[in-house]
C-alpha cells in the first residue's frame, strides 16, 4: 500500500474516533445546567371530567425524574376544575403545589391525576463525576427525544 | 500541559457537588412543599381532646401543624409526632406559638381520653381531635387524606393512612405541608419563617 494511501486510511479511522473522543470528553467534563429547579408539570382543565368518563389516558407521566441541584423542586399547578390530591397534599383549582427535594431517593406518591393513582418521583444525586455527567446527558437527550 | 488541560477541565465542569438548598431561614425558601396561593385552610370542627369544641379558629394567631393518625399505630405517628415534640422543645419560648392538632383516623378506638394519654407521652400541649365516623371522614376529605383499614386474622387491625403535616399560618392560611420522613431541624427552619410573619 502506497504511503499516500495509508494516510488516508489512517485518516478515516482517526477522525471519527477523534470525534467520538471529543463528544465523550464535552459530556463528561462540561458543566451540566438546566434553565430553572423547578421541574413544571401542570394537571390540564378537564382531567377529572375526563377520568370521569372512562378516558384513561395519562396526563403526567408515572415517573417523573429529578437532579439535586440542577431541577430538583417540582412545580405542579392545578389548572382542573376540582381539587387534585397529589401525594401529600390536596391543591385547590388553580393551585399550585412546589415541592423540593434534598435527598436523593425514589419517593412514590398517590395522585389523583393518574389513572393509576400513583406517581413516582425519582430524585438522583448531583452528576459530579464524568459518567455520571455523561449518563444524565443522555436520559436528558432521551427525555427530549421521546416527548 | 495534559495536567493544566485535565485541572481546567474539572474545575470548568463542576466536579463540586452544587449547592445544598439554603439551611438558613432568612432566605425564606422552605423545606416543606409550598401552596400558592394561599388559601384559608378548610376548617375542621371535631371535639379536643382537651374537652372543648376543636376548630382552627380557635389558634387563630398561631401557627398550626396539623396531622392525622391513630394512637395505635406502630410506625409513623410515633416518628411524627416526636419529631413535632422535638420541633417544639428546639423553638424554646417561640413554641407557645407553636400548636399541634392531630386528628385521629380511628374513631372506633380513639376517644378525647385516650387520645390525650398519648399524645402527653409525646407533648402535653398537642391537642387531639375526636369525633364520629362522619366528622373524621369530612375533616380527612377537606384535606385529601386517605386511610385504608388492614385487618389482622386475629381481628385486630391497623390503618394505613397518608402523614403529610400541614402547615397552617397566623391567619390560618393553609402555606405548605411538610411530607413525612423530614427532621426537627426542617420543621425549626420553617416554623421560624412562618412564625415571623
Amino acid at each position: 500500500m502506497s504511503p499516500e494511501k495509508k494516510a488516508t486510511r489512517r485518516a478515516w479511522i482517526a477522525t471519527p474516533l477523534l470525534a467520538a473522543v471529543l463528544l465523550l470528553g464535552w459530556a463528561g467534563f462540561a458543566p451540566v445546567s438546566v434553565p430553572s429547579r423547578d421541574e413544571l408539570f401542570e394537571i390540564p382543565k378537564g382531567t377529572y371530567a375526563r377520568r370521569m368518563a372512562g378516558d384513561k389516558v395519562e396526563i403526567l407521566p408515572s415517573q417523573i425524574r429529578l437532579t439535586l441541584g440542577l431541577n430538583d423542586v417540582l412545580l405542579l399547578r392545578n389548572l382542573d376544575d376540582v381539587p387534585q390530591v397529589f401525594g401529600p397534599t390536596i391543591m385547590m383549582p388553580g393551585q399550585s403545589f412546589r415541592l423540593p427535594f434534598e435527598k436523593a431517593s425514589s419517593y412514590d406518591f398517590a395522585c389523583t391525576a393518574h389513572a393509576s393513582g400513583q406517581m413516582t418521583v425519582l430524585v438522583e444525586p448531583y452528576p459530579a463525576m464524568p459518567w455520571s455527567k455523561i449518563r444524565w446527558r443522555f436520559f436528558k437527550w432521551w427525555e427530549n427525544r421521546t416527548t | 500541559m495534559i495536567r493544566r488541560t485535565v485541572l481546567l477541565l474539572l474545575l470548568g465542569s463542576g466536579v463540586a457537588f452544587a449547592a445544598p438548598a439554603s439551611n438558613d431561614p432568612d432566605s425564606g425558601a422552605m423545606k416543606a412543599g409550598v401552596l400558592s396561593p394561599v388559601m384559608a385552610a378548610p376548617e375542621i370542627k371535631l371535639q379536643g381532646s382537651d374537652g372543648q369544641a376543636l376548630n382552627l379558629a380557635r389558634y387563630r394567631g398561631k401557627v398550626v401543624l396539623l396531622a392525622f393518625g391513630f394512637s395505635s399505630c406502630g410506625e409513623v405517628c410515633p416518628i411524627t409526632l416526636a419529631t413535632l415534640a422535638g420541633a417544639r422543645k428546639k423553638l424554646g419560648e417561640a413554641a407557645a406559638n407553636v400548636k399541634v392538632v392531630y386528628v385521629t383516623v380511628d374513631p372506633e378506638r380513639d376517644d378525647a381520653a385516650r387520645m390525650k394519654k398519648y399524645l402527653a407521652s409525646f407533648d402535653a400541649t398537642f391537642v387531639g381531635g375526636v369525633g364520629s365516623r362522619a366528622e373524621i371522614d369530612a375533616a380527612q376529605k377537606s384535606y385529601g387524606i386517605s386511610s385504608t383499614k388492614q385487618v389482622y386474622p386475629d381481628g385486630n387491625y391497623t390503618i394505613g393512612h397518608s402523614s403529610s403535616i400541614y402547615m397552617i399560618d397566623r391567619a390560618g392560611g393553609l402555606r405548605a405541608v411538610m411530607p413525612y420522613g423530614h427532621t426537627v431541624d426542617d420543621f425549626v427552619h420553617d416554623l421560624k419563617i412562618l412564625l415571623r410573619q
